[in-house]
């Protein structure tokens, strides 16, 4: 009988101030190993001094089919960027 | 390459011709295409098949050079050889988390690699019979390596890409510790460096046949060229591997074992004598001197480790009811 051991995702912290970064997956049976698989397959070279697991099953992901939806308003919405307002050179910067 | 030039595959695909239109220009347009995108059939299983094929080549590729770590010369050289071969394992984990996002599961393709179905590079299936092997595999194996997967690292699909940025930052530490092997053999005694030449007589034409097929016999190269998953031909890296390996064994003081060997003004390029293709194909058919012995080891690593797996995932349950039952 084949078993499957549970996938996880793996999230990195290059050092303190950076935000935690999807590096990649890997198979565990538990948290615990999940994070010593993660050391040994993602930190062999100082890629960070911390590590996320998440359990790939609890991600809900945005569905691809509805990115013209979701994401291109905001193309068209250009009154929300700086530029899209003239402030005279005198006025100096702002 | 690692995959051959994709042995066997089949990126046949029966879309409408407006959704393959549609697909080619995100593709023309330099657009990376992620797990969930739609895509044709054809390109998922070419992927699958690639990157399994490549995710085998490097656990595979962990037993030739396996073999030597407990009789490295210096603890200096054994410290070199396990932290390369534990990065030949990271890279095959990269690589199969990469297919599992095409929808195919670890289980299958170890499975597909056991029992045969799936191939994995003929380069490993040749025998490690002198410590000189690892030198010569550093420099030639892992540098023909290196230059089918540096344009693999702007391949369309996204996580296949990914993967193998990681894995080319690794792979530059490979080549140099097996050119530095070879370099201190061939200033070595003469006994150390006729040590290095046998190697080299032994690892040159395998090294070439990792290309794959020449051009014009490689029925896949077109498609997966159109799909960007394919950069460069067969024949075109390996003329790029030869033209950057020639100077380096001329440093080394050693002979390429190919006499028709010569440098061509015109091309710009080395010409060289022709591979036996008849090799090859025994080779990538399962003939190789050592095919069975590999299949064998991983075979042996994965019933071994039945009862690990087992025993992990009964804790991991049993844990999971302990927490349930104090909440
Ligand atoms: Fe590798
Ligand atoms: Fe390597």
């Amino acid at each position: 009988m084949t078993m499957t051991t549970p996938l996880w995702e793996v999230f990195i912290r290059p050092r303190n101030g950076l935000a935690h970064k999807h590096v990649g997956s890997l198979h565990a049976a538990d948290e615990v190993m999940a994070l010593q698989a993660a050391r040994d397959v993602y930190t062999r070279r100082g890629e960070g001094n911390s590590i996320w697991v998440v359990p790939s099953a609890a991600i809900t992901a945005s569905d691809p089919d509805q990115a013209a939806e979701n994401f291109e308003p905001t193309a068209d919405k250009i009154y929300r960027h700086p530029t899209f307002y003239e402030i005279p050179d005198d006025v100096g910067h702002m | 390459m690692y995959s051959q030039g994709l042995i066997g595959a089949d990126n046949r695909t029966e879309e409408t011709p407006e959704f393959l239109a549609r697909f080619q220009k995100r593709i023309d347009a330099e657009e990376k295409i992620e797990p969930k995108d739609e895509m044709p059939e054809g390109y998922r299983r070419t992927l699958v098949r690639q990157i399994g094929q490549h995710a085998h080549s490097e656990i595979v590729g962990m037993l030739p050079e396996g073999n030597w770590i407990t009789r490295a010369p210096s603890l200096r050289r054994k410290a070199a050889l396990l932290a390369k071969v534990q990065d030949e394992g990271g890279h095959g984990l990269y690589l199969y988390s990469a297919a599992e996002t095409l929808g195919v599961s670890r289980e299958e393709m170890t499975e597909e690699l056991l029992s045969g179905k799936a191939k994995y590079s003929s380069i490993f299936n040749y025998p490690t019979l002198s410590w000189a092997d690892m030198g010569t595999i550093g420099w030639l194996v892992d540098g023909a390596a290196i230059m089918n997967q540096i344009p693999l690292c702007r391949c369309s699909f996204g996580p296949y890409a990914r993967a193998m940025i990681r894995v080319c930052k690794e792979e530059s530490f490979h080549q140099r510790q097996g050119y530095e092997i070879v370099m201190t053999l061939a200033q070595g005694t003469p006994a150390q460096k006729a040590m290095a030449q046998d190697s080299l007589n032994r690892w040159w034409w395998p090294s070439l046949m990792m290309f794959g097929p020449h051009d014009a016999d490689s029925q896949h190269s077109d498609q997966s060229m159109a799909w960007k998953i394919k950069r460069f031909t067969n024949d075109e890296l390996r003329q790029k591997f030869i033209d950057a390996t020639v100077p380096q064994a001329e440093f080394l003081g050693l002979t390429i074992p190919d006499p028709d060997l010569k440098w061509n003004e015109e091309k710009g390029g080395y010409d060289h004598g022709p591979i036996d293709w008849d090799e090859f194909w025994r080779v990538v058919k399962g003939h190789g001197p050592m095919a069975k012995d590999r299949i064998k080891a991983r075979k042996k690593a994965w019933d071994d480790g039945a009862w690990v797996r087992e025993a992990a995932l009964a804790h991991a349950e049993k844990r999971r009811a302990r927490k349930i039952a104090a909440e």
